[in-house]
């Protein structure tokens, strides 16, 4: 179907996927799902998001999600002025009960990140090593022009009459998404997650120079999820239409 | 030692879901924080060992200008004298509010435990010893960010001049609203760990633990903690029990 598309395939990847692919897909799969639960619990919490270094629910944000009734402007008490340092700050009592699931939320999430740390470590240098990454993976060079990606997707938009091979080769469209994902969506999460640990920053202060602030990694954070979630309904949509238990199989045993 | 009133053992639904699938820490004693051998609690162990085994010692939080000054909430207890406060502490609360109507000049911070000479100090004795101030991003485990001006003593200036001792390993924190949480000797003996008194230039406001707070400016704010009344030096890590919130999911140790 796209073999005029793909030409330098690795004959062993021809049948599903390989051993190293498995494990590290699937448990990058369950921290990945511990990591968005966890992390929609973290963002409830204060579910607003700002740029620069600080953002509190006494300063205006950028975007608020609501998800939560935690931000309440009328719920706070005015108590220090410290005018004389400037017009800006001030202090308040905060005067309401908020939901907070962070004690369990905040570990989880961090144990889930380590996990996804080591298994993503090992797909990147497998896969760089092994050269799925290059040859099966990543877009080549002609995959950007026009003609191609117009024929990959218009391929994607005709109706599929039975099962497709599971595994490499990959399409075009596909290949542009395993990219963004593998390579920037998922680095980009580790990175900005990092910036926002007050021990690590101090460490490494260029993290809060790349992104301008610790708020402004929160909220690339944020935007990176949500390239990451777009991409697992389009992924598991992808593996029901073209054969789930043909899909499944594939990358659990691997053929 | 700790207050053994304190050592209340309370199961919260994720540490008894993952205790009683027998994940526990083995090794894990009195020695090693934390103490809760459930699941999550290894991943704040591994976080913890990865953070002091990779991370340089004296690496200094980002300090700002005078500008970079923001709004500050005051969130948790705002007033230890306050009954109505959720950690509100029966025996510690009245006297707070015994303290603070004295201008705080009654109030006395004691150091003890592993010290050649415990010592008493008023807010005096420490506004006498050798300051510091640094203006730094107070980072919350809720998502929120404020940076302000802190000025106190160093925490080392203190312990030392109680002579500490060699074998000593962490310092605890006891709070008048019943809080109490400790920090390890490489947060003890950084530089920018604090014992604050002043706040953007001024006396240490009631809502943010007047007359003196902790400030741990490479962990999340919940560790620098407010109205401390008392500090001991110990040689083991020893469970705070719920007061310090652990057994309730919350990491001991917060640098992320």
């Amino acid at each position: 179907m796209k073999e005029d598309v793909v030409v330098s395939e690795v004959p062993t990847e021809a049948e599903g996927h390989r051993r190293w692919v498995r494990i590290s897909h699937w448990v990058i799969a369950l921290s990945i799902i511990m990591l968005g639960i966890s992390g929609v619990f973290i963002l409830a919490v204060h579910p607003r998001l700002y740029w620069g270094e600080v953002g509190n629910d006494l300063v205006p944000a950028i975007l608020e999600i609501p998800i939560s009734a935690n931000h309440r402007p009328e719920g706070w008490q005015r108590t220090v002025d410290f005018t004389e340092v400037s017009q800006s700050a001030f202090s308040a009592n905060r005067m309401y009960p908020i939901f907070n699931q962070n004690g369990w939320a905040r570990s989880l999430h961090f144990l889930a990140a380590w996990f996804f740390l080591l298994a993503g470590l090992i797909y990147a240098l497998a896969g760089f090593i092994s050269g799925h990454a290059k040859h099966s993976l990543l877009p080549k060079r002609g995959d950007f022009s026009l003609a191609s990606l117009k024929k990959d997707v218009l391929e994607h938009l005709k109706p599929r009459a039975g099962a497709i091979g599971a595994g490499p080769p990959y399409g075009i469209v596909q290949r542009i998404s395993y990219g963004i994902v593998l390579y920037v969506a998922m680095p980009l999460m580790v990175i900005t997650g990092l910036a926002m640990a007050p021990a690590i920053t101090a460490a490494l202060p260029i993290l809060l120079d790349i992104f301008g602030g610790f708020q402004s990694a929160r909220t690339v954070h944020f935007f990176s999820f949500s390239v990451l979630l777009l991409f697992l309904v389009v992924h598991v949509t992808m593996v029901f239409i073209t054969g789930f238990s043909r899909q499944m199989r594939a990358m659990i045993l691997g053929k | 030692m700790i207050d053994k009133r304190k050592v209340i053992p309370r199961r919260t639904f994720i540490a008894g879901l993952a205790s009683s699938a027998g994940l526990t820490l083995a090794g894990c004693g009195e020695t090693e924080p934390p103490t809760y051998g459930n699941l999550l609690r290894m991943g704040d162990w591994v976080t913890y060992k990865a953070h002091r085994l990779l991370l340089p010692e004296q690496a200094l939080a980002r300090e700002y200008d005078l500008g970079d000054i923001s709004a500050m909430p005051a969130t948790g207890t705002v007033n230890p004298g306050d009954d109505q406060q959720t950690f509100f502490d029966p025996v510690h609360g009245p006297e707070f509010s015994r303290v603070q109507s004295s201008g705080f000049d009654d109030w006395r911070i004691t150091v003890e435990g592993s010290v050649d000479r415990p010592g008493v100090f008023s807010l005096q004795d420490l506004q006498k010893m050798p300051s510091r101030t640094h203006i730094t991003r107070h980072t919350c485990e809720e998502g929120w960010s404020a940076i302000a001006q802190w000025t106190g003593v160093p925490l080392s200036t203190v312990l030392y001049a109680c002579g500490m001792q060699s074998q000593a390993r962490y310092v605890w924190f006891h709070a008048y609203d019943s809080w109490i949480d400790s920090i390890d000797m490489n947060d003890a003996l950084h530089p920018q760990t604090i014992l604050a008194y002043g706040m953007n230039g001024r006396q240490l406001p009631l809502s943010h633990g007047a007359p003196l707070r902790l400030r741990v400016e490479r962990q999340i704010g919940y560790k620098s903690m407010k109205y401390l009344r008392k500090i001991v030096v110990t040689d083991n890590f020893a469970d705070g029990g719920s007061s310090v919130h652990i057994d309730d999911g919350w990491s001991w140790y917060n640098g992320i």
